[in-house]
């Protein structure tokens, strides 16, 4: 590199030093914090140094690496590397993966805290392929769909909790209103360009939880529903004690009574969830709906000069995701007992679009990689739940920018004329 | 009567802080044709950044005035370079991208942001000793007194003083010709001599300085914040600029006051808990039914 | 030869600007019919018209059925595929780029496909009645296929063809739906002089093979002239002659709205 270059990025970063300086030096370097009566600031310069000199660190490695293209190719390169090699084992990687989750309960090293993680990760997989008809397949950005969640989990919990019927037809009703609502948002809002119609999504949320929040008649606002019924394992029921005239799941199996049978059978239910979620887009990803989704995203214009009705495909998408959105929903009811408005903020439809953005858009086994690497890796980092979320937003943005189309971006034919070659 | 008065002024007050928000939606979906979904948390940075100024200055006892003034300027120039390296790291490189990259992009940014003052600066909301106190009583001898603070006087003149020069910034200057040029074809402007990019950021620096003087005039008038107040007045400023016609300036503004207005009388009349609903409700319809806005121009799709 | 399509006083207005004046003209069964003109004279605005996209200003647009016909006006966006039966090609080349060649054809099928499947039901319990129609659809799509010889690369992506493939693939699309007017914009644009030969040879046979009339925008007077059956000539948005290709090419005031005139 010549001397001229070497100046030169130096100045530049220290340029990029100077406006590090200026974004850190407010908000990082005085803290705010109330004392008594009013608030007094905090200097925190180390921290903000650290961060500048970071920064013109970074860049200036980036610079001397001249070209600027390297590090961007370097990552699309090892990403795309990555995908092939996936699709070229997917399905021994899915039947690895699905074999790995029905014995993991019964591993050695699985207590109660690994199945309480991995019943959390398995929800956002099902939430993740539930959205992924929307976003994914359709092309649909949607970023109100807690609000299908959280449809399905307060009908359940409404209907179970009034009429006390069984887990297995409350499942269903909740998973139709959370449809029904899908369609009555959908039929206005579908014909709105994508942006608008993430907007209307979002609000859409909002006004749900609002309203979760204000109507004590029905939802008892912000202190939730509580006592919803647990599921019980065919009409047994997980309790120590069965009451009178009934029988409880370890007695019938004769078993020590263990909280970890209820944890383990909430963590089937939401595997076969999760699985039937997988298989139903599967299948549909090749009927003629299916084929419409995908067309619509690539150009609608195109969609409509061959007579395909886009509102209507449009809906179909979004009522199915919502279904199962709602299907989700119940799951969470039943398995917390407790449902309350904290738990459908918008936060959580971003995190449940980011699960399927990073995974690869449309790509079923993106969204397991996503879910895992987003729940599992950072549930570990719990304490440090806020840098969490810098990184997952920081994440989102990095993909964008280096493989807009997700990590496991290979869009496989729905069909093919002269079969698989390999 | 007097109440509705009252409400009318709380409403302008408000509808003020909105419109100056608006704008920024405004501009940059004009320039690039995306909403900038942190722009609300550009907003909340320009709070921040104002509270911490308005407590240093505080303690050292210069006059109010002065003291304004340079909160309003610091306000600006910080929150600007936020702005500015926003777009170059996350709207930038996605320009010419499949078309909700972008959008997505914006809300990672959004969270970053978002999590990031929450870390810095802490989740505990922040109050502060209103700075601005007093005001004109109106029908002393009516049942219900009318009063319009002092404070919300300052914050409609200024916002209109705002609004003047930004006019004659878009219409006289060179760099709103440039600006304007871009939003009709950018590729022919490239070709013209204009710096696209250039202009471009300046568009995002323009924005965010009226978005931190809006978060200035939060952080008086309500005298309290937290990291998250940019999203719900994000989402209620961006239904004022649709609410206006997206890309239109005028319309920016007249949105953002419709909006201020909606809120007050829904929160004064119908229900306070449900004053969000209103903000939401609104957009719903109004991008169903008048999807092109007031002042919007109609938008056919070119095949 | 019966009449298939007739424009009455077709007006479109964008504000100030009037794109199509008053124009009539009718296109007969089995023929081509060429609208020319200079840029800007207001061709794809009229195909616009006719394809639902945009509403005209004024004026009516029929299309003609045994003894009924029916008016296009009435039919917005996608019913115009769906219910009036016809198809378009874009100036802008517009295929799903990220699906397959097969999955083209197969969704310019949507709505046959979509009631085999039994909106989705037969087709999610895998039903024999709707494996067969879509192996109808397969069979279809290889036929056009074959025609246009690309059979060997219906499984690879369409946005990976080369841009001559990619225009006659939107061609056979458009005739999967089953048109009966046919609306081509410049498909010959861009495309070289063999690629241009071999189109003229495809429409010919739509033409006579396929019971489709066929509309069609084109600058490449080779294309023009050597198979329209009747041509069109628009110029600001006026009708300013309408005859044969000979009679076409050399009348007085088409050369004069291309060349200009000498003042
Ligand atoms: N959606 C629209 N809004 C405003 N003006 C339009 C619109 N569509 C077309 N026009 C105008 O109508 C006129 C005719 O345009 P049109 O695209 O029909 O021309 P054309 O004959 O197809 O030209 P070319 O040969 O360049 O394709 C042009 O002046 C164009 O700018
Ligand atoms: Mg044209």
């Amino acid at each position: 590199m010549e001397k001229k270059d070497i100046i030169q990025s130096f100045k530049d970063s220290l340029f990029t030093g100077f406006i590090a300086l200026a974004l850190f030096g407010p908000i990082v370097g005085l803290r705010t914090a109330s004392k008594g009566e009013g608030l007094f600031i905090t200097p925190q310069w180390g921290v903000v140094f650290l961060l500048v000199g970071l920064c013109i660190l970074g860049r200036f490695l980036i610079n001397l690496n001249s070209a600027r293209t390297t590090e961007f190719t370097i990552f699309s390169k090892l990403a795309s590397k990555f995908s092939a090699i996936t699709e070229d084992k997917a399905k021994h990687f899915a039947i690895t993966a699905i074999l790995f989750a029905v014995v993991f309960p019964f591993l050695p090293f699985t207590d109660r805290y690994f199945m309480d993680v991995a019943i959390m990760i398995l929800t956002y997989i099902m939430l993740g392929w539930g959205l992924n008809i929307v976003v994914g397949l359709a092309g649909l950005l949607d970023l109100g769909y807690v609000a299908f969640y959280a449809v399905g989990a307060y009908s359940y919990a409404l209907i179970a909790t009034t009429f006390g019927w069984s887990f297995w037809i409350c499942l269903p009703l909740a998973g139709l209103f959370a449809a029904f609502f899908g369609i009555l948002l959908g039929f206005p809002v579908l014909r709105l360009r994508g942006d608008y119609l993430a907007i209307v999504t979002l609000g859409f949320g909002e006004i749900i939880r609002i309203i979760l929040i204000n109507w004590y008649e029905v939802t008892n606002g912000p202190d939730g529903i509580t006592g919803i019924p647990r599921p019980s394992f065919f009409g047994l029921p997980f309790k120590r004690s069965p009451d009178e005239g009934e029988t409880s799941f370890h007695l019938f199996f004769n078993l020590e009574y263990s909280t970890m049978h209820r944890i383990i059978f909430l963590y089937y239910l939401i595997l076969v969830l999760a699985l039937i979620t997988n298989y139903f887009t599967l299948k549909i990803r090749k009927l003629p709906v299916g084929r419409a989704w995908e067309a619509l995203r690539e150009d609608e214009i195109a969609c409509k000069s061959l007579g395909v009705n886009p509102t209507n495909t449009k809906l179909t998408a979004f009522a199915i995701g919502a279904m199962f959105g709602g299907f989700a929903g119940s799951f969470f009811a039943t398995r917390q007992a407790f449902i309350s408005p904290e738990s459908f903020t918008f936060i959580e439809s971003a995190i449940i679009v980011a699960i399927v953005v990073l995974g690869g858009m449309g790509s079923q086994t993106g969204v397991v990689l996503a879910s895992i690497f987003l729940i599992g890796i950072t549930e570990m980092f719990r304490d440090l739940e806020q840098y969490r979320m810098i990184a997952f937003g920081g994440a989102m943005v990095l993909i964008m920018v280096f493989k807009p189309k997700g990590i496991l971006a290979n869009r496989k034919p729905t069909i093919l004329m002269h079969g698989d070659k390999k | 009567m007097e109440y509705f008065i009252q409400q009318l002024v709380n409403g302008i007050t408000l509808g003020s802080i909105y419109g100056l928000i608006a704008i920024g939606y405004t501009m940059v979906y004009g320039i690039i044709g995306m909403i900038n979904f942190a722009h609300g948390d550009i907003f909340m940075i320009g709070a921040f950044v104002a509270l911490i100024s308005f407590i240093i200055f505080g303690l050292t006892g210069v006059a109010l005035p002065i003291i304004l003034l340079l909160v309003l300027l610091i306000a600006m120039l910080f929150t600007a370079c936020y702005g500015w390296t926003v777009e170059k790291l996350a709207y930038k490189p996605l320009r010419g991208s499949f078309r909700l990259a972008p959008l997505i992009s914006a809300l990672g940014m959004s969270i970053v942001l978002q999590n990031y003052v929450q870390v810095a600066q802490g989740a505990r909301v922040k109050p502060m000793q209103p700075l601005i106190s007093g005001g004109l009583e109106f029908f002393k001898n009516s049942e219900f007194i009318v009063t319009v603070s002092y404070l919300q006087i300052f914050i409609v003149i200024l916002t209109i003083i705002l609004m003047g020069i930004f006019t004659y910034l878009i219409t006289k200057t060179d760099l709103g010709r440039a600006q304007r040029a871009c939003e009709q074809d950018r590729t022919m402007t490239a070709l013209l001599g204009i710096n696209v990019d250039r202009t471009i950021s300046i568009t995002f620096i323009i924005g965010s300085s009226l978005a931190s003087v809006a978060g200035m005039m939060f952080v008086l008038y309500y005298g309290v914040i937290d990291f998250y107040i940019g999203f719900l007045a994000g989402i209620k400023a961006f239904t004022a600029a649709v609410l206006g016609g997206i890309g239109s300036l005028p319309g920016a503004m007249l949105g953002g006051l419709l909006i201020g207005l909606i809120e007050t009388m829904w929160s004064g009349y119908v229900s306070i808990e449900y004053k969000d609903v209103a903000a939401f409700s609104v957009l719903i319809i109004v991008l169903i039914f008048f999807p092109t806005g007031f002042l919007g121009k109609p938008d056919i799709e070119k095949v | 030869m019966s009449n298939l399509l007739s424009v009455e006083n077709l007006t479109m207005k964008f504000g100030g600007l009037t794109a199509i004046d008053d124009l009539s003209f009718d296109a007969k069964n089995n023929q081509i019919t060429s609208i020319i003109g200079p840029n800007g004279a207001g061709k794809t605005t009229v195909f616009n018209c006719l394809t639902g996209f945009y509403k005209p200003t004024n004026g009516q647009m029929f299309l003609h059925k045994e003894e009924s016909k029916i008016s296009l006006r009435k039919y917005t966006d996608f019913k115009i595929a769906y219910v009036a039966k016809v198809a378009r090609t874009f100036q802008n080349i517009r295929l799903f780029p990220a699906m397959s060649v097969l999955e083209n054809l197969l969704v310019a099928q949507h709505n046959k496909l979509m009631v085999a499947s039994g909106y989705s039901l037969y087709g999610l319990l895998n039903l024999k009645t709707y494996r067969d129609k879509e192996q109808l659809a397969v069979d279809k799509a290889k036929y056009w296929l074959d025609i246009i010889g690309l059979t060997h690369r219906a499984d690879d992506n369409a946005g990976d063809l080369p841009y001559g493939d990619q225009r006659k693939l939107e061609i056979v699309r458009a005739m999967c739906i089953e048109p009966r007017l046919l609306c081509l914009d410049e498909p010959a644009a861009g495309l070289n002089p063999r690629e241009s030969a071999e189109l003229n040879k495809l429409l010919k046979f739509i033409k006579t093979e396929k019971q489709t009339g066929i509309l069609l925008i084109e600058h490449d007077m080779s294309v023009v002239m050597g198979i329209s059956d009747h041509v069109v000539v628009l110029n600001y948005g006026k009708k300013i002659f309408e005859g044969t290709a000979d009679q076409t090419k050399n009348s007085k005031e088409v050369i004069e709205a291309y060349l200009g005139v000498d003042e």
